[in-house]
């Protein structure tokens, strides 16, 4: 049977209530980004900054005039099905781009409005690749408004829209899946997005007091020290990459930032379910599960990558300086942050590519699962290795011999054919998606590593770049990474979901 | 007699140093490692105190490289650029490191001296009429939605 024909006797036109369902709660998220917007409004008003609150005031008006349409036109008492909360998802995360963007190109420091959405897009998939040009002179507003793009996306746009708007429905659930969380933390999933936000607005506030002392003792004013010190928390903890100033983390030029932002990245790229864990006194979950002995197997190893790799080159004169230089861009692109204490052409000039190598394998492989880092994941990677080791007892063994494998992550969990096969069908989704971007990235010119590179922090939601993320960029390279970031981010599913919407409504009987 | 040598070898340094961008530098850091170089830009965010000398990172309108230099010569910066300031525009004589040692690694400069371009200054921060124009046209559209999706309501 060919695909078309398939598709036309499969799949079921939308109905008017599916666009009805999907209008309606699209419009109830964008009045949650609407009102996001009054807080950099309110910080340039605070800072003398008139025209920069000016830019999110009318943000904030456009996005609240349209998502008043939306409500009053697709008003509906009905609750959402799989299909509309994982269109409702895909398409809110684009509406958050292009609306987050506004205030970000009136301001003048991106060239396009194509630039602004990259930046926005990058912001909301906690990427942190950028844009912006003459970062250094940028108002404390929009300065503020590029890091809080991450931590509401890392924490999730829609977990904004479920804490604030939702009550008991069960299409919140179904929403808060389409954001590539599939595990909760309580019962009720409106109490798992209001217990996530709790802790990382406690976590923000404690953060932004130490890393704002820290900054006053390295000799910052103390307006601008905590001011860097919440920018610095919100793009670390949501592993997201982006800095206040031009020369990224290099900028403190300080061992202790370096330490206490290791330390940040490493708490955001854990799962929401182990901070739970911890938070309620189960601190033996940590060690025992799953993706922190998957993440402590990786980062050793593609540690020893980057390091042999570093040496063969020779390009830093002292053991510990290699130690500080690589170890520093490994946890930055392992946890899918995208800190660098480098220059971006240094990877290329001075890593060799045994050491690219490793830390493009650690970027793709990516943080914990329901945390707010992106790439493959910890738990997938846990879960593909023992299924390789069930596989490998199978053919030892005698063959009369039931292999059982087993795992903990928050509980004893026997390993099943359809969890093995989930993680590696996203797996090589990701494959796929690193690939796609290579090859764009070659078609533009740029070499095989480079492009790969580059690709790879794109999808995997890192952040850190080789130097090909310029302004002055090919447009169709700038496209091409913001649906790897954004596909990267949601994990596939509701983009595969709005595809598909789009496929049906044109073909669909 | 010793403190003459060491002025002649300076003064020497200095006239040998060319002027360089930050992408030559970044570019080709081997080439320049460890050697002096004259370098170009402004003064941007803090001046960062560390003891008897200070950091100061300088943007030449590509990238900022930092500066390391002594406190006294750090003294005589008044502007750093943000978005109230233009800062002070700076030109910097000293010695180029791709991976300084005393610095963990950080590729800066080590400032033997500085001369002062153009002094910086406040950038006053106008009203623009257009943008404010926008805010109550918006405004006037979402107060005119709003007032039909009350009356819809109450129908």
């Amino acid at each position: 049977m060919r695909f078309s024909v398939f598709l036309k006797t499969m799949i079921l036109k939308p109905q008017l209530q599916d666009l009805k369902n999907i209008g309606y709660y699209s419009g109830k998220i964008i009045i949650g980004i609407s009102l996001t917007m009054l807080v950099p409004m309110v910080i340039g008003l605070l800072f003398a900054e008139i025209n920069p609150a000016l830019d999110f005031l009318i943000a904030a008006e456009i996005a609240l005039l349209i998502s008043l349409i939306l409500t009053k036109l697709c008003f509906t008492e009905k609750d959402l099905n799989w299909m509309q909360g994982m269109v409702v998802v895909s398409l809110s995360w684009l509406a958050a781009m292009l609306l987050a963007a506004i205030p970000l190109y009136l301001s003048g420091h991106w060239g396009s409005y194509l630039d602004a959405c990259f930046d926005t897009m990058s912001g909301f998939t906690t990427t942190g690749l950028t844009l912006v040009q003459d970062l250094d002179h940028i108002s404390y507003a929009h300065n503020l408004w590029r890091h809080f793009t991450p931590f509401l996306g890392g924490q999730g746009i829609i977990i904004i829209a479920i804490s604030l708007f939702m009550k008991g429905r069960s299409g919140a659930f179904k929403m808060y899946v389409g954001e590539a969380r599939d595990e909760r933390l309580l019962p009720n999933v409106i109490h798992t997005s209001r217990f996530i936000w709790l802790m990382s607005i406690t976590y923000l506030i404690l953060s932004t007091l130490v890393l704002g002392i820290i900054g006053i003792a390295i000799g910052m004013k103390p307006v601008n020290a905590f001011f860097h010190g919440a920018c610095i928390f919100m793009a670390a903890f949501d592993t997201a990459g982006f800095a206040p100033q031009s020369q990224n983390i290099l900028y403190y030029h300080s061992l202790v930032i370096e330490v206490i932002t290791i330390v940040i990245m490493l708490l955001g790229a854990m799962n929401f379910n182990l901070h739970y864990r911890i938070w309620t006194g189960d601190r033996r979950e940590m060690w025992k599960n799953i993706e922190t002995r998957t993440l402590c197997i990786t980062v050793l190893l593609t540690f020893l990558i980057v390091i042999i790799g570093l040496n063969q080159v020779g390009s830093y004169p002292r053991a510990l300086i290699m130690f500080r230089k690589g170890f520093y861009q490994l946890i930055s692109g392992h946890t899918t942050t995208g800190f660098m204490t480098i220059y971006a052409r240094q990877f290329i000039d001075e890593w060799g590519n045994l050491a690219l190598l490793g830390l493009i394998c650690a970027m793709a492989l990516g943080g914990g699962a329901c945390s707010t880092a992106g790439g493959i994941k910890m738990l997938r990677i846990g879960v593909i290795a023992e299924a390789l080791k069930q596989d490998v007892k199978r053919i030892i063994l005698p063959e009369r011999a039931v292999v059982e494998q087993r795992m903990h992550h928050l509980k004893e969990i026997y390993l099943e054919d359809k969890q093995v096969r989930a993680s590696l069908l996203i797996t090589i989704s990701y494959l796929v998606l690193y690939g796609i971007g290579t090859l764009m990235g070659m078609f533009y010119g740029y070499s095989f590593l480079d492009s790969l590179f580059e690709s790879t922090s794109a999808a995997a939601n890192v952040g850190l770049s080789c130097g090909i993320t310029v302004p002055s960029m090919p447009a169709g390279l700038k496209l091409t990474y913001i649906v790897q970031m954004w596909a990267g981010r949601l994990e596939f599913m509701s983009v595969f979901t709005l595809i598909g919407f789009f496929i049906a409504a044109i073909k669909g009987k | 007699m010793k403190s003459a040598i060491i002025l002649i070898f300076f003064c020497g340094a200095i006239c040998y140093a060319h002027q360089i961008s930050s992408i030559e530098l970044i570019n080709n850091a081997r080439e320049y490692d460890g050697k002096n170089v004259v370098y170009v830009g402004e003064a941007v965010g803090d001046v960062m105190t560390r003891g008897d000398f200070a950091w100061v990172n300088i943007n030449d309108g590509e990238n900022a490289i930092g500066v390391w230099l002594s406190k006294e010569l750090a003294g005589e910066i008044k502007f750093t650029g943000s978005y109230h300031a233009q800062g002070d525009h700076l030109e910097i004589t000293g010695v180029f490191r791709r991976n300084c040692i005393q610095h963990g690694g950080d590729m800066d400069i080590h400032a033997q001296g500085i001369r002062k371009i153009s002094p910086g200054r406040i950038v006053s921060d106008e009203l623009d009429t257009s943008k404010r124009n926008f805010v109550f046209i918006f405004l006037a559209i979402l107060c005119l939605v709003l007032i039909f999706v009350r009356r819809q309501r109450s129908r």
